[in-house]
């Protein structure tokens, strides 16, 4: 593989497992646009444990997915008083806080960011990115799974039918956490460089596009938006300095075709089943109370 | 009665502002039998209901199921003491499909860790979905189970959502006007289920404006008006009750004694 396409495929994994850390949250219907914030938790600590020294240099990763996760644990509790935009705004505001204190903190290089001796190849990467993928699938086909996607439809029905939710928003948040971690402790052994100013707001919103431009209702959602947004914008280089013109505005097309996201449960039910099996559902003209 | 009450609403008040919704209302439902709970609109039946799930909190009273008190617990407990409810407007999750909603209703009994991630999708043999597609099937509702709910007639989602509820396999199935919006037929096989349903023992207790429907099932009334109990007997002697005649015909001019919708 080429230099240039393995660097595309890295990326692209590290996109994956990034938009898969959004998605579990956004499965039960809360916004994180702080993502870079937990990615970066990820990757510093995996980059400080790694200049400590340690052994093999495969276990700073799942230690930076716990510190992560912890993150996404801790943050959880103060994030989930607040409902809709404004959880959006206060993770939002995680990221900013973070980028700032690593930005501040000497021990982390500040602005100079840090050097991470242990190197992980591709094969790491692409291990990451199919653990992560089959990690939502799973939990996306259990009960678990089914009980976020009732808290995104409507939580308080959800209670009623004996979710707790709270302790469901708290799961997805630590979870989603860990990964996000993941992905940035991949990116710090794989690059060998992290810097605080890499893990911005615009890649937060990036990566939260990836989710919502993907779909959330399905675990394939992810997979297309990233694969779109990695991929897409390379393609789009014949273009020349147009190209993220040319992006913006298939970003907004698609939008308008498809507000629910490329991937919705419909689409993945049509291609599930044999179109013989679909019954044909009768439509009644005046019902009373339709919602 | 008291004796042999599956529920027991004593004393309950509710104010929402200054506005008292429920006012001192006591009473009770009987172990097996199906109550009906009915008013003219804005009585405080919903909100009675609320109170009962625990979707709302009282502001005094107790509220007891099988003489334990509930009304301390919170609204997600109370469906593993054995209460269920459906809601005045269809309230199904609109992304799940059909199948899946139903698999919600069974949240409440699931045991540990293990139960909750385990995987419901992938097989489809699973006892639990064969649950579902079996009460399904004996609601009468003949559609594709792996359909979204969203596309589907107003008549079959009411439904759904009646067995939904029953996924729970509760002592105490609460309906919020199952009847709503349904037609004639829809309305007399929707009575012939919640019989079936009810004759293992099942107590119900339904909030509901449909006369007829309310004669045809249940046996006991209770009629709330701004928020104060006016009857509490027999579902036979509530048209000829002095009180509820007032309370109907103050509002809506011959309803009480007339055939069908009181409201």
């Amino acid at each position: 593989m080429s230099g240039y396409a393995s660097g595309i495929v890295a990326i692209l994994c590290i996109n994956l497992i990034f938009a898969y850390a959004v998605f579990i949250t956004a499965a039960a219907g809360q916004l994180n646009l702080g993502a870079a914030g937990f990615q970066a938790v990820g990757a510093y600590a995996a980059a400080s444990f790694s200049n400590l020294g340690w052994t093999p240099g495969w276990a700073t990763i799942p230690a930076a997915m716990a510190v992560s996760g912890l993150t996404g644990f801790l943050l959880a509790f103060p994030v989930l008083r607040t409902k809709g935009v404004y959880m959006v705004l206060a993770t939002f505001a995680f990221g900013e806080v973070v980028s700032g204190i690593l930005l501040q903190t000497s021990l982390f290089g500040g602005a100079m960011g840090m050097v991470v001796p242990d190197y992980l190849p591709l094969s790491s990467l692409v291990a990451g990115a199919v653990f992560a993928t089959l990690l939502v699938f799973f939990l996306m086909a259990t009960r678990f799974g089914l009980a976020l996607r009732a808290i995104h439809d409507d939580d308080l029905v959800a209670t009623v039918m004996g979710v707790n939710v709270r302790a469901m928003q708290v799961a997805v948040f630590t979870i989603g956490g860990a990964l996000a971690g993941l992905s940035g402790a991949l990116y710090a052994h794989h690059f060998s460089f992290v810097e605080a100013q890499y893990f911005n707001s615009t890649l937060s919103i990036f990566v939260l596009l990836f989710v919502l431009i993907g779909g959330t209702q399905t675990a394939w959602g992810p997979l297309a938006g990233s694969l779109f947004f990695t991929l897409v914008p390379e393609t789009l280089r014949i273009g020349g300095s147009w190209r993220f013109v040319i992006f913006g505005a298939a970003i907004v097309l698609m939008m308008v075709v498809r507000p629910e996201g490329m991937i919705t449960r419909t689409l993945v039910a049509r291609f599930r089943r044999r179109p013989a099996a679909v019954k044909p559902v009768a439509i009644t003209v005046g019902e009373p109370h339709v919602r | 009665m008291s004796a042999d009450a599956m529920l027991k609403v004593e004393a309950v008040n509710k104010s929402f502002g200054g506005v008292k919704v429920v006012q001192d209302v006591s009473f009770s439902v009987a172990r097996g039998g199906r109550t009906a709970l009915i008013g003219p609109n804005g009585a405080g039946k919903t909100t009675m209901f609320n109170l009962i799930s625990g979707v709302i909190g009282m502001d005094s009273g107790a509220i007891t199921l099988d003489e334990a008190r509930i009304d301390h617990l919170p609204a997600r407990k109370r469906i593993g003491v054995g209460l269920s409810r459906s809601f005045q407007n269809i309230r199904l999750m609109p992304h799940l499909s059909v199948v899946e909603n139903i698999l919600l209703g069974q949240h409440s009994r699931i045991g540990g860790l293990g139960e909750l991630f385990a995987p419901i999708g992938w097989i489809s043999s699973a006892p639990a979905r064969a649950e579902a597609m079996r009460r399904l099937s004996e609601a009468g509702v003949d559609v594709d189970p792996d359909a979204p709910v969203a596309g589907l007639p107003y008549g079959t989602r009411k439904r759904i959502e009646v067995v939904r509820a029953l996924m729970s396999q509760p002592r105490l199935l609460i309906l919020d006007e199952p009847a709503a919006g349904l037609n004639p037929r829809e309305t007399a096989d929707l009575s012939t289920f919640l019989k079936s349903a009810t004759a293992d023992g099942l107590t119900l207790l339904v909030v509901e404006h449909d006369m007829a429907f309310v004669h045809g099932l249940c046996d006991h009334t209770v009629v709330l008006n701004f928020g104060r109990l006016i009857y509490d007997g027999p579902t036979a002697g509530v048209r000829d009750d002095a009180a509820v005649r007032e309370a109907y015909l103050g509002a809506r001019a011959a309803t009480v004694g007339g055939a069908g919708r009181a409201a």
